[in-house]
């Protein structure tokens, strides 16, 4: 057992996972672009082809529906692959194989044929990169049934919910936070860097976390949002307010339990989100609190999202629309009045 | 071949205006961003991908365009944009996020759009060639000779859009030009690692109606050579063409990019080939301006930058309310 605690970046988390996978099990692989030498522009192959080689460590073209599909076609086959689509954002132009195929064939082959892979890639905004490159999105691959879709916040979360996602029989879509993930190039944000043990573990691919207990409302929120409702939770108390918060980390397996749980216990729900407003997790959790809990709602379910524009480029531009810890503890201050 | 002197000094004025607006950029992207680097620090934050190097691709073949001829541009688009004649401007204050840009604010350096001089660009690898196809239809359906030319990298080559309107545009015989600048990288994976054909003019025989172009060691003189070859095919309607020109990338492919995986003496051999030396030197040589003129328009270029950057600095920042208006017309 670690008797120090070891700290690592949410990359490197992501990293450690992906290495003692394929030491495990010689059917994982991995493959995109930028994967190899450059150990994923956002890190998260970093030393893997040293160690593996080139042939488990995969370069690709500039080809996503070629390479994703490639993905699935080889996990048909009781590969394992891991393939990274950089920014979520590129999605559009390999949807198809994603939704069509990936998420569909385990389903349409009446559960004969398996797809044990994992779809890694790289989401969120916050630095000027603009509408192309700073999305989440993560409703739109959440809304398609037949795909586990999770997004871990810290590096315990995602090393362990790699090596779920790995392990996992099923299609997974696992999305990383860009400023989770401890680049020396980004805001450095403490809560990217985090205890990680060094032995595998794995963290369940389905459950939420309770990360802050609270008794007046419930905050739930999804990787970065989390954070700013855990600081959002910490304005609050010094004004009297007691938050709860809570991390999703899992869209697909969603944890309804945890969140109705709260719910019953402080009787007001946050949803915070860092995706477009409309038809999102928001919405989603706020009809689940209408259809199984609408009578322990002491006000109407407040939600923070990207107000239905895309990321705009100019700094204050995109700061207006991200949700953030004061306007988190606004919305709450005002629904405790209600 | 001889070259008009006029389009000889525009191509050296216009490659000597790019060079230098991205050396402006070099140090108005860094401002912020010392002692540690922080990619959404400073007055310019986000990605930024330069084009030191990569100018004689941009001036070759603009300089057989005109406002009516459309481009698409991909993420890296400064020197085509300049090329074409984008309003610098409001190019520049939209790379400072200003409320005067281009997209006022809310488009950034990969999402330039003047439709003046019907320029465009984005950050999607390949998306740009079927936009720059659309183009070449409607000049064809509106019975105009305007052409239209798609900019990419060599890694864009092999994204399904190139091949998919490659075909489309060689059978309906479009006035389109894919301009292919191999600069040997798609970010770190070299093209050797990526492609499967030694250059990508040779993909031009895959289809009827499409002639392939292949400009060696970025020479500016010879890509405007071809590049007035293909625009013409293009105005007569005889169809789609693929130019590739083997190009230098002198920067990392984003600003702070550590370039772990190029040699180091990579970068130094590709300056001594500078293509605006070269050209510099051939028109002194060849006599077609004197030292003196050639400072003048040097100094007009670099004026003429300065100017923007100065504009872009004293613009006003949009409201920030701003970001909810413009999703609909
Ligand atoms: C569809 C898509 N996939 C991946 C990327 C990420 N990306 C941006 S630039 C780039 C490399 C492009 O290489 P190349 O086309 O040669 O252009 P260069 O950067 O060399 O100018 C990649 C992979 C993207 N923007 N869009
Ligand atoms: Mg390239």
């Amino acid at each position: 057992m670690q008797t120090t605690k070891r700290m690592l970046t949410g990359n490197k988390a992501m990293a450690e996972a992906i290495a003692q996978e394929m030491e495990r099990d010689p059917n994982v692989f991995v493959l995109g672009e930028d994967v190899g030498k450059y150990g994923g522009i956002f890190g998260a192959t970093q030393g893997l082809l040293e160690k593996f080689g080139d042939k488990r460590v995969l370069d690709t073209p500039i080809s996503e529906t070629a390479f994703i599909g490639a993905a699935i076609g080889a996990a048909a086959e009781g590969m394992r692959p891991i393939v990274e689509l950089m920014f979520v954002d590129f999605f559009g132009v390999c949807m198809d194989q994603i939704y069509n195929h990936m998420a569909k064939i385990p389903y349409m082959s009446g559960g004969n044929v398996k797809l044990p892979m994992v779809l890694m890639t790289g989401v969120g905004g916050g630095y000027s990169d603009a509408a192309q490159h700073s999305q989440t999105l993560y409703a739109t691959f959440a809304h398609l049934p037949g795909m586990k879709v999770v997004a871990p916040s810290t590096p315990y979360d995602l090393k362990g919910m790699m090596a779920s996602a790995i392990r996992d029989d099923n299609p997974v879509v696992f999305m990383f936070h860009k400023t989770l993930q401890g680049l020396g190039w980004m805001d450095q944000v403490d809560e990217s860097v985090g205890e990680v043990p060094e032995e595998a573990y794995t963290v369940p691919l389905g459950k939420a976390n309770v990360v802050r207990e609270g008794t007046d409302v419930t905050i739930v929120g999804i990787q970065m949002m989390t954070h700013q409702a855990v600081a959002a939770a910490k304005i609050l108390e010094n004004q009297g307010i007691s938050a709860e918060v809570i991390d999703i980390r899992s869209l697909v397996p969603l944890d309804k339990e945890t969140i109705l749980n709260s719910v019953r216990k402080t009787h007001r729900l946050v949803v915070v989100d860092e995706d477009y407003k409309s038809y999102g997790f928001t919405s989603e959790i706020a009809a689940i609190a209408a259809e199984e809990a609408l009578y322990e709602l002491e006000a109407p379910v407040k939600r923070l999202a990207i107000p239905d524009v895309p990321i705009p480029y100019s700094r204050d531009l995109e700061k207006y629309v991200l949700p953030n810890a004061q306007k988190i503890a606004d919305a709450v201050v005002k629904l405790m009045k209600e | 071949m001889s070259i008009p002197k006029e389009k000889l000094l525009w191509m050296y004025e216009t490659m000597v205006k790019s060079r230098y607006y991205e050396e402006q950029l070099v140090e108005a992207y860094a401002e912020g961003k010392k002692p540690v680097f922080n990619i959404g620090a400073g007055p310019v934050p986000g990605e930024m991908h330069l084009s030191n190097g990569q100018e004689p691709a941009a001036v070759g073949i603009c300089a057989h365009l005109t406002k009516d001829d459309t481009v698409a541009s991909p993420h890296r688009p400064h020197h085509h944009a300049i090329a074409k004649g984008v309003n610098l401007n409001r190019m520049t204050a939209e790379i400072f996020g200003k409320e005067t840009g281009l997209g006022k604010g809310k488009g950034g350096h990969m999402h330039l759009f003047d439709p003046e001089v019907k320029f465009s660009c984005g950050g999607i690898v390949a998306a740009g060639i079927p936009q720059a196809a659309g183009a070449a239809l409607a000049a064809k359906q509106k019975g105009t000779d305007s052409v239209a030319v798609a900019f990419i990298g060599e890694g864009a080559a092999n994204a399904g859009a190139f091949h998919e309107t490659l075909n489309m545009a060689a059978l309906w015989k479009l006035p389109l030009i894919v301009v292919v600048e191999n600069n040997s990288w798609g970010i770190s994976v070299p093209k050797t690692a990526s492609t499967a054909i030694s250059s990508n003019d040779k993909r031009a025989a895959a289809y009827e109606n499409t002639t392939g172009y292949l400009v060696e060691d970025n020479d500016p003189i010879e890509m405007y050579r071809v590049s007035q070859e293909a625009v013409e095919r293009a105005r007569r309607g005889e169809g789609p063409s693929i130019i590739e020109i083997e190009t230098f990338r002198f920067l990392g492919h984003f600003q702070g990019d550590p370039e772990l995986y190029r040699e180091k003496d990579e970068v130094p051999s590709l300056l001594l080939r500078d293509p605006i030396e070269r050209i510099k030197n051939k028109i002194l040589s060849e006599g077609a301006a004197s030292e003196n003129e050639v400072e003048q328009l040097e100094n007009k270029a670099k004026n003429e930058v300065d100017a923007a950057f100065q504009f872009a600095r004293e613009s006003e920042y949009p409201k920030p309310e701003a970001a909810l208006e413009d999703v609909f017309c």
